[in-house]
């Protein structure tokens, strides 16, 4: 610096509270960043051990006695697996130690071998290396989260029973896999079989059911309020309404939905269509703020041409003006819908916290929703649970940035800018 | 037009086309009126099973009572049949995790909406925006998840580390992540805000020779208090409404304390707890969720109402 004046102490602070003052607010960003990095990275690391799954390989005895050829789903399959680990493990003779050894497959291991057997009746009448779902505790050691070092009496497996897993290993009756049971199965209440399905479905039927209402009402409540309200007091009310709604707790709209939808008139518990209605409500207002902000966006050059070549009002608004905003209502809808797909509280409220196994069929049905799900895996005390809890938000939140991918692409391609 | 007949049919026409432009009208009146009648629904259901619950409790009781414990009796003359509805420790709890979250949200939150708006170039802040905004879409169950299963249990141990007692689900860890989600709220409210104030007062304080951040500090954030404040009030709304973070992570010990590592519980924790599972829909306990509801919808009604008549007036006065 060649100054007139040389630059005095006093300066010299102020430039150095000048850089200060500066890295604050590059602090502040990186702490929020970095936060979100931890929050996203630690969930990535905890979940991707849930995409893929642990298969153990047992021969069962599928001889006449066990299983009659004429009528084999009369047979005790639960028993025929049992008796096939205590062949394989003869050393487990104590009832402790054999209740160790047949949790070294899922509890729904009987199931699978009858599946297995009405779908393969040919393999009938002798001995058959079947593969079993392992169980979650075998599954976790595989993945490395249990510690093999720490004393035995502070790890979920025994020595013996990592001994007998070791076993399995070195003979190859081992294989591990994608988890695709995690996407076709409904919830469980053993981890190594939990899958995501039927909540996926609750959602889609919720979003759907919510999309049906509030998209009509939401576009309509825009175009009355942009186009042909007049300013008056009812307007402003509506409008401060609209605004007041959008800051309202979700819980609320839950409490409304249960003393309303519920129990006044009488809808189905736990539907699709009454969760689906409460948040429609809570979307309501980002449809509409966001479609008027678009119909706004709408050049009066093209109203005025259409009035005046003689349509009327409400023809030049649904014939020139509506279909110039939809992107932009498009775009609104999309991001309203993405909010509605992560809420949970106000389906907490209407009963959608049910364990659900099967895949609802109809809006009807009693449903639960994919975020409902990972709120109940959280509070699951199986350490199983942990990874597909994670690895259900890792699917909840490829969904949410599909749809916010989606709206920021449709606002890029279809906005004309006038 | 000079027959007559072909005149009377564009009569009919042109009313039956009128009869349906009413029609129209009728329909696009009563869509925005499902606005209206949505937050008339949650009044009027709120103040009726609300009601249900005061003619049982004593409005003095519920508001000033400090013990919490509803029950659902077993038997009729069992003692404490009906609980205790005091709602001060979880009005008490509520505030503490708010205000952990505000300590934690309004100095990032501000500062990153400063240095956004005042510093950052054009590009980085096209890039940064975004990113902060995605605090702001991701569901507040994963939150929750994060929470209570990761930094809960990190808390407890540095708290063992260095000797001090934090309960698994502390008021700390909730406060903490639920300021995490709130950042995006005050720096992007924040940020429109400051650059609502004119260049004109930058360029004057700049001209005296004041540096940038003297510049922001003594001209621009004075100017731009009353709608920080506004900003900050809607973030406290958020903040006392939120449900799903408090639930996983703040439990539901209703414990009169302001010490942050003490376990807390809140409005929105209690209406949750109080409404899920089978209930029977007379009972106080049952009829209590809804009082709490009244309460959370009045509390964040009245701060929004005034946030947003403080953060309109403020940009009314520079426009």
């Amino acid at each position: 610096m060649t100054d007139f004046i040389t630059p005095s102490s006093q300066l010299k602070t102020r430039k150095s509270a000048e850089k200060r003052f500066q890295w604050y607010g590059r602090g502040a960003i990186i702490a929020s960043l970095v936060f979100l990095v931890v929050m996203v990275g630690s969930i990535l690391y905890k979940g991707s051990g849930a995409f893929t799954t642990t298969d153990v390989a047992i021969v069962v005895d599928l001889g006449p006695e066990a299983v009659d050829p004429a009528n084999p789903q009369d047979a005790r399959f639960e028993k025929i697996v049992k008796d096939a680990l205590k062949a394989r493990f003869p050393e487990a003779t104590k009832r402790a130690d054999r209740r160790k050894l047949y949790g070294l497959v899922s509890n729904d291991a009987g199931f699978e071998l009858e599946r297995f057997v009405l779908a393969n009746p040919d393999k009938l009448g002798g001995e058959v290396r079947v593969w079993f779902r392992a169980s979650d505790d075998f599954d976790i050691l595989l993945k490395g989260t249990v510690d093999r070092t720490v004393d035995e009496s502070e790890r979920r497996l025994s020595d013996q029973e990592i001994g007998w897993i070791d076993t399995l290993l070195a003979d190859g009756d081992v294989k591990r896999g994608f988890n695709w049971s995690f996407f076709t199965n409904g919830d469980s209440r053993e981890p190594e079989l939990a899958g995501i399905l039927s909540a996926l479905v609750g959602s889609a039927l919720t979003l759907l059911v919510c999309f049906c209402f509030s998209f009509p009402v939401g576009i309509l409540a825009a175009i009355y309020l942009e186009e042909f309200a007049p300013k008056n007091r009812f307007s402003d009310i509506i409008e401060v309404n609209i605004n007041n709604l959008a800051a309202v707790p979700s819980i609320v709209f839950g409490l409304l939905g249960l003393s309303m939808l519920l129990n006044t008139f009488g809808m189905p518990r736990s539907s699709p269509l009454v969760g689906g209605l409460v948040l429609s409500l809570m979307t309501l207002p980002t449809i509409i703020i966001a479609a008027r902000a678009s119909l706004r966006a709408v050049p009066p050059s093209i109203r005025e041409a259409a009035l005046g070549m003689g349509a009327s009002p409400v023809q030049a608004t649904f014939h020139h003006v509506a279909p110039l905003a939809l992107p932009g209502i498009m775009t609104g809808t999309i991001v309203g819908m993405a909010q509605a797909l992560g809420e949970t509280a106000p389906l907490l409220m209407i009963g959608m916290v049910a364990f659900i196994v099967d895949v609802p069929q109809s809006i009807l049905e009693p449903a639960t929703a994919l975020p409902v799900q990972i709120f109940l895996w959280a509070d699951a005390p199986e350490r199983a649970f942990l990874e597909k809890t994670s690895a259900a938000i890792i699917v909840l939140l490829l969904f949410l940035i599909t749809m916010n991918l989606l709206a920021i692409v449709l606002r890029r391609r279809f906005e004309k800018r006038f | 037009m000079a027959n007559s007949d072909s005149a009377t049919i564009d009569l009919v026409h042109s009313q039956r086309k009128k009869g349906y432009e009413l029609f129209v009208m009728g329909v696009l009146i009563l869509c925005s009126l499902v606005a209206v009648a949505v937050t008339v629904g949650i009044v009027l259901s709120l103040l009726f099973e609300a009601f249900r619950f005061f003619e049982r409790i004593p409005l003095t009781e519920f508001l000033f009572g400090t013990q919490w414990s509803p029950q659902t009796a077993l038997r009729a003359d069992q003692v404490a049949a009906e609980g205790a509805f005091g709602a001060v420790p979880l009005i008490t709890g509520t505030l503490l995790i708010s205000f952990i979250a505000m300590c934690v949200a309004t100095p990032l939150g501000l500062l990153s909406a400063i240095y956004l708006s005042e510093y950052a170039s054009k590009r980085s802040r096209n890039l940064i925006k975004p990113a902060l905004e995605i605090l702001a879409g991701i569901p507040t169950v994963v939150y929750g998840f994060f929470a209570a299963l990761t930094v809960a249990p990190l808390l407890r141990a540095g708290g063992e580390s260095v000797g001090l007692d934090v309960s698994s689900e502390s008021a700390l860890a909730a406060g903490l992540v639920m300021g995490m989600m709130i950042i995006p709220l005050i720096s992007s409210l924040s940020d429109d805000v400051i650059n609502a104030v004119p260049q004109a007062m930058r360029d004057a304080s700049l001209g005296m020779g004041a540096t940038h951040s003297e510049t922001i500090r003594k001209v621009v954030l004075p100017s731009a208090v009353p709608g920080i404040a506004g900003s900050l009030l809607l973030a406290a709304s958020r903040a006392i409404g939120e449900t799903m973070i408090v639930v996983m992570a703040a439990g539901l010990a209703a414990n009169l304390t302001a010490n942050p590592l003490e376990a807390v519980t809140t409005i929105t924790a209690q209406i949750v707890a109080l409404l899920t599972g089978d209930q029977e829909f007379d009972s106080a306990k049952t009829l209590s969720a809804f009082a709490l509801g009244l309460v959370l919808f009045v509390t964040t009604l009245v701060l929004n109402v005034v946030a947003l008549r403080i953060v309109r007036k403020y940009q009314e006065q520079y426009d």
